[in-house]
């Protein structure tokens, strides 16, 4: 692990994530009407990449030998299950992390 | 009356900011990146999905390319808010900086509800409030880092704290509309480039591919998003 190349990253990141978050006040502040292509996309966006970053998450996940995923899915559906049930973000989050942990240091 | 009010207004995201702060810091010392990354990345970057992304691309040595574009994926939403917020943060003359940066989901959501009762200072008010949820955010990081590297149990699976955190905010957005066209785009995108391009390339095709799809669908999409303003 290259801590410089981490530190760039981080740099990157923040940048990145700042001129998001600038851009519409100095380029839309004035009277200027935001182009109905950058409304639309960031509306639409969040949904797709959510998605996307679920699938990131579960990558290196390999179905093909054991155990064939089966403690990303068990860990997935106990947080779905729970979300579902009593919609606690943190409880769901929480809970779900550590039957993941029990699964993989435990039973598989 | 204006700080006893943004802080009451705060407390809804306190817990969560405290939590998943924590869960970031945790996490990010476990990874073999101590105190002072948690501060700086949270004071810094301060977009809580981006930062847990940001560990793994941090460890799976990225490359800057991938990093940004992950970054103006991730936080393209924000575009949004920004666009939103230019009328009622006009006028906020030197605190204009700083809330445009502190914008994030929870703030933009406590912000663009409803107007503040008689005898409170708006701008001040908008300026606490994102102070306060950013210095819980920056807490809960720190703290986390200090419990990580205390923690004494084996933290072997601990990184699914991120897998958990997206499945939920995915059904979270799953069930604020009826459109899921868009979602099934971003799964159905991801697993089609992770089959072709493997778990180290695949990163970059999905991101282009959404995009094209998305930007193909404006007709049929559009329309939906309009309506939901």
């Amino acid at each position: 692990m290259n801590k410089i190349h981490s530190a760039v990253l981080v740099l990157i990141i923040a940048l990145v994530t700042m001129a998001l978050r600038f851009l519409p006040f100095l380029f839309f502040g004035g009277k200027r009407k935001t182009p109905a292509f950058i409304t639309y996309l960031s509306q639409v966006l969040p949904f797709a990449i959510i998605g996307m970053l679920v699938v990131y998450c579960l990558k290196q996940v390999d179905v093909t030998a054991a155990p064939y995923g089966l403690p990303e899915l068990l860990g997935c559906g106990a947080v779905a299950g729970l979300h579902w049930w009593k919609k606690n973000t943190l409880l769901s989050i929480g809970a779900g992390t550590v039957i993941y942990m029990v699964l993989i240091q435990m039973v598989f | 009356m204006t700080v006893k009010y943004a802080f009451a207004r705060s407390l809804p995201v306190m817990a969560g900011y405290l939590v998943l702060g924590c869960g970031f810091g945790i996490l990010l010392e476990t990874k073999g990146y101590g105190i002072g990354w948690a501060l700086l990345m949270s004071t810094f970057i301060y977009a809580g999905s981006m930062q847990y992304v940001a560990i793994d691309l941090m460890t799976g040595g990225a490359s800057i390319l991938s990093a940004a574009l992950m970054t103006l994926m991730v936080n393209a939403r924000h575009l949004f808010y920004g666009v939103s917020m230019i009328e009622r943060y006009r006028g906020t003359g030197k605190k204009k900086p700083y809330l445009m940066f502190a914008l994030t989901d929870e703030t933009y959501s406590l912000v663009c509800s409803g107007s503040v009762p008689e005898g409170v200072d708006e701008k001040r008010y908008y300026l606490l409030l994102s102070m306060m949820n950013q210095a819980y955010w920056v807490i809960g990081s720190v703290a986390g880092s200090l419990i990580g590297s205390m923690i004494s149990f084996r933290t072997a699976g601990i990184e699914f704290s991120m897998t958990a955190l997206f499945v939920v905010v995915f059904m979270e957005q799953w069930r604020s509309t009826a459109n899921h066209i868009s979602a099934l785009i971003g799964v159905g995108s991801s697993l089609i480039c992770l089959l072709a391009f493997g778990p180290d390339r695949f990163l970059i095709p999905s991101m282009v591919l959404i995009t094209v799809l998305l930007i193909g669908l404006r007709k049929v999409l559009g329309k939906e998003a309009e309506a939901h303003e």
